[in-house]
């Protein structure tokens, strides 16, 4: 199947040109820190200096609820911008260089082009999203109390779909446009326009941002399930790579 | 093996392609001619699939491309004017990645790259990074990619002009070599270099095929005899070329310097009077011959009167 070639060529890129490395070592830096971040901020804020004793004592003593926080909030930011980083010139810059006419003149359909871009991509992060999870569990347990492996298992994965609608939403913008620098502006935009339109109240139900909510209160308790905002997720994903291929497919190289 | 009818391309107000016939009989080299923006990449890139026609119809290797392009990436193979690459792959690994997309063997895919890096004199880089690649030696791996899979067509897009003068002997040796094997369509701007490997021309300007022809049959139908003249004073060859530009059998006069060319529509008047007028004027010249016509000679003239027409 030429699907699997242009996938391990995608995935061997990713490798020589360190994109896979760079996606891991963010990820897992935070996902490794966000616990410990949790366990010290209080420490470090009662030991500087001249904070009246009074003011020190209302910092509370850190909790499991902190470490998940800090974990959701660190990795929603990094993880988007991330997804946004990798995947802006991932068709726009063949388009640009000239590598993907070359290459479309083989056997390699344009839907097989694109997906395969999108499935490596997705590899990279579930990866790159593993070993941090596994980092910030390990980390957790260390500093806190052991972490349930089901929920945690299932807020990562949640995490995953949104960082997924990005980088589906960014290789559209890469597909749209014929440069790399135009692909990020358009990305930008629409991460803005996302995000924007996804804090209105009611709205936000059905945004990709609503999973980063549901997933914290899996692992904690408490909140109810944000199933439309699951559907939608993957709803945008599924429209954004149509999109890209309707319009990929009539596109002149 | 190529059936191009009244085929147009319009790039907004812009006519690319105006109307353009064109016929590539099976075997042959076919040498695809025409003044910059004339089309030629225009219609290369429609015959790969890479851009689309807005009219008319393209037959190449039976296959219909208004109907089914996919099917004819197996049967063609391409090599753009420069072409592009992933710089962090190597060239076996990226011949090895064509050979996959069609479908070779893990041993045929190991023959087939050694035997195309050897042909194309990139043996010894077969294990380095693209990335760190001459323009020479990427236009030599695109003639390989090109050839992966022994392509029924193979569509050249001026593929000497990045070269060297050894690399560009190296190439077109390779394309007589291919000559036979199978049908190719070479543009090209170097006008001797077509001479050399083409047996069948085709002229296009201004998106339209102005003339195409055996290459032989297109010179003994166009070409008209040239002579040249050097001298030693300038000054004198000017007096001369001038009283030449008035002799009705002489259908251009080009002064260089001290060379003068002349083309003649009456050969057998200018042999008796050309070098006559010269002993009149009593001009002392180094070299005098009669030339055989160039390519160059004939596409000229064709273009030129295309222009004012």
């Amino acid at each position: 199947m030429n699907f699997f070639v242009v996938l391990r060529k995608e995935l061997i890129e990713q490798w020589r040109t360190k994109r896979m490395l760079i996606v891991a070592a963010v990820l897992v830096i935070f996902g490794l820190a966000s616990p410990l971040l949790a366990k010290v901020t209080p420490d470090l804020l009662k030991a500087i200096p001249d904070v009246p004793a009074a003011l020190a004592g209302l910092f509370p003593t850190p909790t499991l609820a902190d470490a998940i926080s800090q974990y959701l909030k660190n990795m929603s930011q990094f993880g988007v911008l991330l997804a946004l980083l990798m995947s802006m010139g991932s068709v726009a810059q063949e388009k640009e260089r000239g590598t993907a006419a070359m290459l479309l003149t083989h056997p390699v359909s344009r839907f097989t082009f694109l997906l395969a871009k999108f499935v490596a991509l997705t590899f990279t992060f579930a990866i790159s999203l593993a070993v941090a999870a596994l980092g910030c569990w390990y980390y957790t347990q260390l500093l806190f109390e052991a972490l349930p492996w089901g929920p945690f298992l299932a807020l990562n994965g949640l995490m995953l779909l949104v960082f997924l609608v990005y980088v589906a939403v960014t290789l559209l913008c890469s597909t749209l446009v014929r440069t790399q620098g135009a692909a990020a502006g358009l990305a930008f935009a629409a991460l803005i326009i996302v995000a924007g339109v996804g804090s209105l109240p009611r709205i936000d139900e059905y945004f990709p941002g609503r999973l980063f909510t549901w997933g914290g209160t899996i692992v904690l308790g408490g909140g109810d399930p944000a199933w439309a905002a699951f559907w939608v997720s993957l709803g945008i994903i599924a429209a954004a790579i149509s999109i890209a291929w309707l319009v990929f497919r009539r596109q002149e190289l | 093996m190529i059936q191009i009818e009244s085929l147009h391309k319009h790039y907004g107000a812009v006519h690319a392609l105006d109307g353009l016939n064109m016929t590539v009989e099976p075997g042959v080299v076919y040498g695809f001619l025409g003044p910059n923006g004339a089309g030629k990449t225009t219609t290369l890139r429609i015959l790969t699939g890479l851009a689309r026609p807005t009219s008319g119809r393209v037959v190449v290797a039976g296959v219909d491309l208004t109907s089914d392009g996919h099917t004819l990436s197996h049967r063609i193979g391409y090599l753009p004017e420069e072409p592009a690459f992933y710089p962090w792959l190597t060239p076996r690994e990226y011949l090895d990645m064509l050979g996959r997309l069609h479908g070779l063997d893990a041993a045929k895919r190991t023959t087939r790259g050694k035997e195309l890096l050897a042909l194309v004199n990139l043996g010894e880089a077969g294990k380095r990074r693209i990335g760190g690649f001459s323009h020479g030696m990427r236009q030599r791996l695109g003639l390989a990619a090109a050839l992966v899979h022994k392509p029924e067509v193979l569509l050249l897009d001026e593929p000497v002009s990045a070269l060297d003068p050894l690399g560009r002997k190296e190439v077109l040796e390779l394309i007589e070599h291919l000559s036979g094997q199978c049908t190719i369509l070479m543009s090209s701007h170097i006008l001797a270099d077509v001479e050399r490997v083409c047996n069948v021309v085709g002229i296009i300007a201004r998106g339209r095929m102005i003339v195409q022809s055996p290459r032989e049959a297109l010179m003994d139908r166009y070409a008209q005899p040239v002579f040249e003249a050097e001298g030693e004073d300038p000054a004198a060859i000017k007096r001369w070329a001038d009283t030449v530009r008035l002799q009705s059998w002489a259908t251009a006069v080009n002064l260089d310097g001290d060379r003068l060319r002349v083309t003649v529509s009456d050969v057998k008047r200018a042999r008796r009077e050309l070098l006559a007028s010269a002993v009149a004027q009593e001009i002392a010249l180094r070299r005098y011959e009669e030339v055989r016509p160039s390519l160059e000679d004939v596409f000229l003239q064709l273009v030129e009167k295309e222009a004012i027409q």
